[in-house]
């Protein structure tokens, strides 16, 4: 393995892993909002909304997103829509992640148990109120596990980015082993810096998921 | 108005293509499926167990799949090891290989989760009536988990066909490939084809992956 | 009869097509106890749950303080803090502590200030002996202890009436006494109560009138529990009552 060559190389993966990691973050913030307000949707039995976020959530979640990112970013400018390649990578993924989100927040509110709604209610409170303190809490902690998994889901398939031109850790990779043939030290490096942008998250959201399981409130 | 390409589909053979190119994702899938099936059931029964060295390196592997992206691994096998090994990898072949990697521990973790599920008096009465360790997976501990887990392979299918798409990168014709080939070939006479012509593989995904995933959720409801 | 609290007047419950109450009548008096027996499945639960409108009637009404009860109506909420309720399965909210889980209602619902909430919690901590675990989760508490802490919970609310669902059906049998004291407690500061209960020594020693339900129905009313529980008029309460016998 040649060592300069990789040195010579760091500058470039290290600008496409911020980008990477700009576009992946932006992705699960807007997953993680369009996740929040879909369940909210469902759960509360929003009429016409809720038959919309079905359609959505069964779209995309039967979808791989490569076919996604190349329907928006490919597709949509034949009928008058034009987006770049960031936000074609930061909306895609947003999209696909917001349809597995849903699941997860809607999964974590459909398992708190009817008691807790009914106990909440006989002390006088109003729906508000018993979904702002009772039930919203504990849907939260049930979902961080779905979360995490769903953060890691959405960052690692930040990977197809490359195919719609946006300057990724992927396509970096690519274009220096087409220009330079430096396979070995190039998917090394790959590697590498997929583990700097994925491992800390994988190792917090073991934390945080051991922590939620010692504080288990669970009765 | 323009033509958004639908007229593009169904000219010639296209649409043949379209499908051939679709069945190509989707026998990789199946046969990755079949060897995940396989090697996970394997795996799982060894992961259950209490040495210290397996443990370690099933974390490992686990670990490595769930961090790293499946265009990576798939890279590394089909672009690595041909440098480092220098032999003459089949672009089938590379993908089937990283595709049953990543789903013998999706599958191996499932059936970890299975087995563990199952109460530990069921393992201790069948060793009370002197069967020997083979014996209680085989007769006793196996059967109950496979009702679990048909459903969750059936998930798995679907992944894997949404996964597959990724071959196209290592110059896999599948049907994304064969979607921009017609649409290249189409650009003079209808340079609007891009539209209609994704918007079908959308769809094909779509039908493929949603009636799978259905009959997944359709069976965990009424098995559990 | 000066001090109404509560008046059942001829309620009719359904469900799925299914009579479950019909024809249900009585009045509940200030510092009143009554005790609402039956056999499984009888519509006991039912009844309590309709009083706090977690359940819709069919017919029938149901009034507190001359307002009616109805389920999902806008006051609903209003009337609720009058009515408190003990559900049989520990219904603590798991992820609040004992204190919390205590003046969430009084300070949200009623707006009252928390340490003002905090003092009067920790006083009625203290009556049922649970003082020292204001700061614990309840998954740290015994089911007897969780629903002592529940009847705190409502207690709190200064309810005009208690409602207490089969508060002892899910404990072992060494915690059943020590919540059945605190419902004594209750009745000896004069609280006004309807309880389901399956405990038949304490349904006697507490009530101030039996009602016994079958089918849906009042089959037997009786304002001297004492008498009902050693000579009921109706066959059908003798049976039920035999059935506790070995």
């Amino acid at each position: 393995m040649d060592f300069d060559v990789m040195i010579s190389y760091l500058p470039l993966y290290k600008e496409a892993l911020f980008l990477t990691m700009r576009v992946g973050w932006q992705g699960v913030i807007i997953s993680i909002v369009i996740g929040l307000l879909c369940s909210a949707v469902i759960h509360f039995r929003v009429p016409v909304f809720r038959q919309t976020v079905g359609a959505y959530t069964q779209l995309f979640r039967n979808t791989p997103l490569l076919v996604q990112l190349f329907f928006i970013y490919f597709a949509l400018p034949k009928i008058g829509i034009k987006v770049s390649p960031v936000a074609c990578g930061t909306w895609g993924l947003g999209l696909l992640g917001g349809a597995y989100m849903t699941e997860t927040f809607r999964s974590g509110l459909e398992n708190i148990p009817k008691i807790q709604y009914e106990s909440a209610e006989s002390l006088g409170m109003n729906r508000l109120q018993v979904f702002r303190y009772v039930i919203l809490p504990q849907a939260v902690s049930s979902s961080v596990p779905g979360l995490v998994a769903n953060v890691i889901f959405l960052l690692k398939e930040t990977s197809v980015f490359s195919t719609i031109s946006l300057m990724d850790l992927m396509f970096t990779a690519k274009d220096l082993i087409g220009m330079y043939a430096k396979t070995i030290e190039c998917l090394t490096l790959l590697v590498v810096f997929y583990l700097i942008m994925l491992l800390p998250v994988s190792i917090l959201g073991n934390i945080v998921e051991r922590r939620l399981r010692h504080a288990e409130f669970g009765s | 108005m323009q033509s958004l390409g639908l007229d593009v589909i169904f000219k010639g053979k296209n649409f043949i293509r379209l499908l051939t190119g679709l069945w190509v994702a989707v026998r990789i899938s199946l046969i990755s499926v079949s060897i995940s099936i396989a090697l996970g059931l394997i795996v799982g029964v060894l992961m259950t167990s209490e040495n210290k060295v397996l443990k370690t390196i099933f974390r490992i592997y686990l670990e490595i799949v769930r961090i790293m992206p499946q265009m990576v691994l798939l890279f590394i096998v089909y672009f690595g090891t041909t440098r480092v090994f220098g032999w003459n990898l089949d672009a089938e072949l590379s993908a089937i290989i990283v595709f049953s990697f990543w789903g013998t521990a999706e599958m191996g973790d499932l059936v970890r989760g299975a087995l563990i599920s199952i109460p530990k008096i069921q393992y201790e009465s069948a060793m009370a009536l002197g069967m020997n360790k083979v014996q209680v997976y085989y007769h006793i501990i196996l059967p109950q988990t496979v009702r679990r887990l048909i459903p969750l392979s059936i998930n798995l299918i679907t992944r894997m066909i949404k996964t597959t798409s990724l071959v196209m990168m290592i110059g896999i014709v599948e049907v994304l490939k064969v979607a921009q080939q017609i649409i290249e070939a189409n650009r003079k006479a209808s340079p609007n084809a891009a539209f209609g012509v994704f918007a079908v593989v959308f769809l094909m995904y779509f039908l493929i992956c949603w009636p799978i995933g259905k009959l997944s959720v359709y069976l965990e409801k009424r098995w559990s | 009869m000066g001090n109404t609290l509560l008046t059942v007047k001829n309620l009719h419950k359904e469900f799925d097509g299914k009579t479950i109450l019909k024809s249900i009548d009585f009045e509940v008096i200030k510092g009143e106890v009554i005790v609402i027996i039956g056999p499984s499945g009888c519509g006991k639960s039912t009844l309590l749950r309709c009083l706090n409108g977690l359940e819709d009637i069919q017919g029938g009404e149901i009034l507190i303080d001359d307002r009616k009860v109805i389920s999902g109506s806008k006051d609903i909420t209003a009337i609720r803090q009058k009515i408190g309720m003990v559900f049989q399965s520990y219904d603590l909210f798991p992820h609040k502590t004992i204190l919390e889980n205590i003046i969430l209602a009084p300070m949200k619902v009623l707006k009252r200030k928390r340490s003002e909430v905090e003092a009067e919690a920790t006083e009625l901590l203290s009556r049922v002996g649970l003082a020292d675990r204001k700061n614990d989760y309840p998954r740290q508490l015994s089911g007897g202890q969780k629903q002592r802490i529940a009847i705190v919970r409502s207690l709190i609310m200064h309810p005009e009436v208690l409602l207490l669902d089969e508060i002892t059906a899910a404990l072992d049998p060494e915690m059943v006494h020590e919540v059945l004291q605190v419902v004594l407690d209750l009745a000896k500061t004069g609280s006004t109560m309807l309880i389901v209960t399956h405990e038949m020594s304490f349904a006697k020693a507490i009530a101030d009138r039996v009602l016994f339900l079958e089918n849906g129905e009042i089959a037997e009313e009786s304002s001297n529990p004492k008498e009902f529980f050693e000579a009921p008029k109706t066959e059908r309460a003798k049976q039920f009552l035999k059935s506790f016998e070995y």
